[in-house]
């Protein structure tokens, strides 16, 4: 097990690494000076010069990318240049908004996509299940910005019961703020609702043909007791993987979702960074993006290999 | 394999996927979308990007079948020019995910060692970043449009499909047939060539479906926060950009470009899982 989470843990790392000198070499390419874009056309040659050499961009690269790979390790992220604040300031700022986002979107398409999933295995064929993955047909074809916007057409413009837009922050409360972000969140959960309930219907399906369900139900376990108690139980394995992969999608879906809604969140910031060539900020979000994708997967691997002994490779076959 | 069996196994797919509602009706949809697209190369109800100011904002009508936009421009003709601008840039981005991923994991697999190794773990690491993301970062860094766009989306293909041609590849190069045209001395581009991917076109082919109908998602996604097609160029994205800051005014404008879409989506999946299931009958078990 100690050599299963080293290796794992050596090749986080190294992905982080190329992760960071990928992004790095990328901003390098993009066209346009910092400085001159902070300090506008008409800026004197001398005040660029002192800017330029402030900023450090007077260095060569490789130095540069190791300050800012030892300010990413130390937790200096560094200033961004359109707002005037740390990084970690924006970052947090924005967090608040993301993150509850997120961890919405999962918790309500895990709480209908797993019980959808088992019941279209469960009543393989019948009309459930053709139901159920209609439905789910439907969720993986709408684009997740056009369901956000029949949503606010419906709960904004028709019936006037939610907000179109905008974020009313945790300070006027947990309900209204909760308010404001209920629609972005099922708006992000339906695709990944869709998904996953095919993932888990097809694992369950996978698992009521296995010999230990045969034997459950020939000890005289009721159909329902069979299914839950070995069925579903031995077919969540497959689907937390899929959970984690999807989180990567999920982060994507805020980028154009935050959008949709006008939200302050870290989607929305990473693209208004992109548009002012606000780099460091670009630089940092992308990275810890990346970074939380890739430790969300590391994580998913270890719960994978606690449920699953018989995955832990590298180590004793015998 | 001759012409005449080429015929025979056609019509055979023919009768075998005839019974298939899935592909049936993906199928429809599909060619129904292609020749949307064709027939606006050299028609549309009205000139795409005509303004009409006096016609601004109307509901749908005789005259215009889906309404028409703030600048009075039909939507109808505009849904029929986006299916082209649609289609040709999940197209190209497809075809570059496919031309460089196939052969990147066919190399892989005949190879294997360092080569293998570079290719897959270039492969995991894409992983760690979200592709609309890195499409989003790829489009500033080039600039917004469709071109870009179709590299941005072409370059996510690229991992896709040499994981799953390597994987593929992998097992065919244990099979004996392969084994028997190594030992006659057969170099290993010309096995590759002759018995590896006519073995594994089937797999790429229902792939390449399911990442067109990835590709048009995209490119919707990234026209709606206009990195992708310019206006007055129309794309499906931007018209649902533009139809959602006149959403109380005229609602109907953010219903149809999205339908478009979803439709467009849901028939290509059709397709593809339709072409699964007729490809590989002992998938249809499990599904």
């Amino acid at each position: 097990m100690a050599l299963f989470l080293l290796q794992r843990l050596g090749t986080l790392l190294i992905t982080l690494l190329v992760a960071s000198l990928l992004v790095f070499l990328v901003m390098e390419v993009l066209p346009g000076d910092p400085a001159a874009i902070i300090l506008g056309v008409n800026a004197r040659a001398d005040t660029l010069a002192a800017l330029r050499a402030e900023m450090g961009l007077d260095r060569p690269a490789w130095e540069r990318y190791l300050l800012w790979l030892g300010g990413l390790v130390t937790g200096d992220l560094g200033r961004s240049y359109t707002y005037g604040v740390t990084v970690w300031e924006l970052v947090a700022e924005r967090i608040g908004l993301s993150l509850p986002l997120a961890l919405m979107a999962i918790v309500l398409s895990t709480v209908l996509a797993i019980p959808l999933g088992v019941l279209a295995a469960a009543r393989r064929n019948k009309a459930a299940d053709v139901g159920v993955m209609g439905f789910t047909q439907l969720g993986i074809a709408i684009p997740n910005f056009w369901f956000a916007i029949l949503l606010i057409l419906l709960f904004a413009v028709h019936w006037q019961v939610l907000p179109a837009g905008g974020f009313a922050g945790w300070d006027a409360g947990f309900w209204p703020a909760l308010k404001t972000l209920l629609l972005p969140a099922v708006a992000l959960a339906l695709p990944q609702a869709a998904i996953l309930a095919r993932v888990t219907r097809s694992s369950v399906l996978e698992t009521l043909g296995e010999d230990y369900v045969r034997t459950a139900r020939a000890k005289g376990l009721s159909r329902r007791a069979a299914l839950w108690h070995h069925a579903v139980r031995n077919a969540l394995i497959p689907v937390v993987t899929i959970m984690g992969l999807q989180f990567s999608f999920l982060l994507a879906g805020t980028i154009i979702i935050e959008n949709v809604f006008y939200l302050p969140g870290l989607g929305r910031l990473i693209f208004q960074a992109i548009a002012q060539r606000d780099l460091i900020v670009v630089k940092d979000l992308v990275i810890l993006l990346a970074a939380s994708v890739v430790v969300v997967n590391f994580l998913v691997d270890l719960l994978y290999a606690v449920l699953d002994p018989r995955l832990r490779g590298g180590g004793h076959v015998l | 394999m001759s012409s005449e069996t080429r015929v025979a196994s056609l019509r055979e797919f023919w009768q075998r996927g005839r019974g298939q509602a899935n592909l049936m009706i993906g199928l429809l949809v599909t060619l129904l979308l292609v020749a949307l697209a064709a027939v606006s190369l050299f028609w549309t109800p009205y000139p795409v990007n005509a303004i009409d100011i006096p016609a601004k904002l109307q509901p749908p009508s005789a005259a215009h079948w889906l309404g028409t936009d703030q600048f009075g421009r039909d939507v109808l003709s505009r849904i029929m020019a986006g299916a082209r601008n649609s289609i040709a840039v999940s197209l190209v981005a497809v075809g570059i995910g496919a031309g460089i991923g196939v052969p990147l994991g066919a190399l892989a697999a005949a190879r294997r060692g360092w080569v293998e190794e570079v290719v897959m773990r270039f492969n995991d690491f894409t992983f760690a970043f979200p592709a609309l993301l890195s499409a989003v970062m790829i489009t500033a860094l080039l600039g917004p449009g469709a071109v870009n766009s179709i590299i941005a989306i072409g370059i996510f293909n690229i991992p896709v499909f040499a994981r799953l041609t390597r994987g593929a590849a992998l097992s065919l190069w244990q099979r004996d047939f392969v084994l028997a045209a190594r030992v006659a001395g057969r170099g290993r581009t010309r096995i590759t060539l002759d018995h590896i991917l006519p073995n594994i076109a089937s797999l790429l082919i229902v792939q390449m479906t399911i990442q067109f109908a990835l590709a048009i998602l995209a490119e919707a996604g990234l026209s709606y926060l206009g990195l992708g097609t310019q206006p007055p160029d129309p794309s499906w994205g931007k018209m649902l950009n533009e139809a959602q800051t006149l959403m109380f005014l005229a609602p109907q404008l953010a219903i149809f470009p999205g339908l478009a879409i979803m439709v467009t989506v849901l028939g290509l999946n059709l397709l593809g899982d339709g072409l699964r299931d007729l490809l590989d009958p002992r998938l249809r078990r499990l599904r």
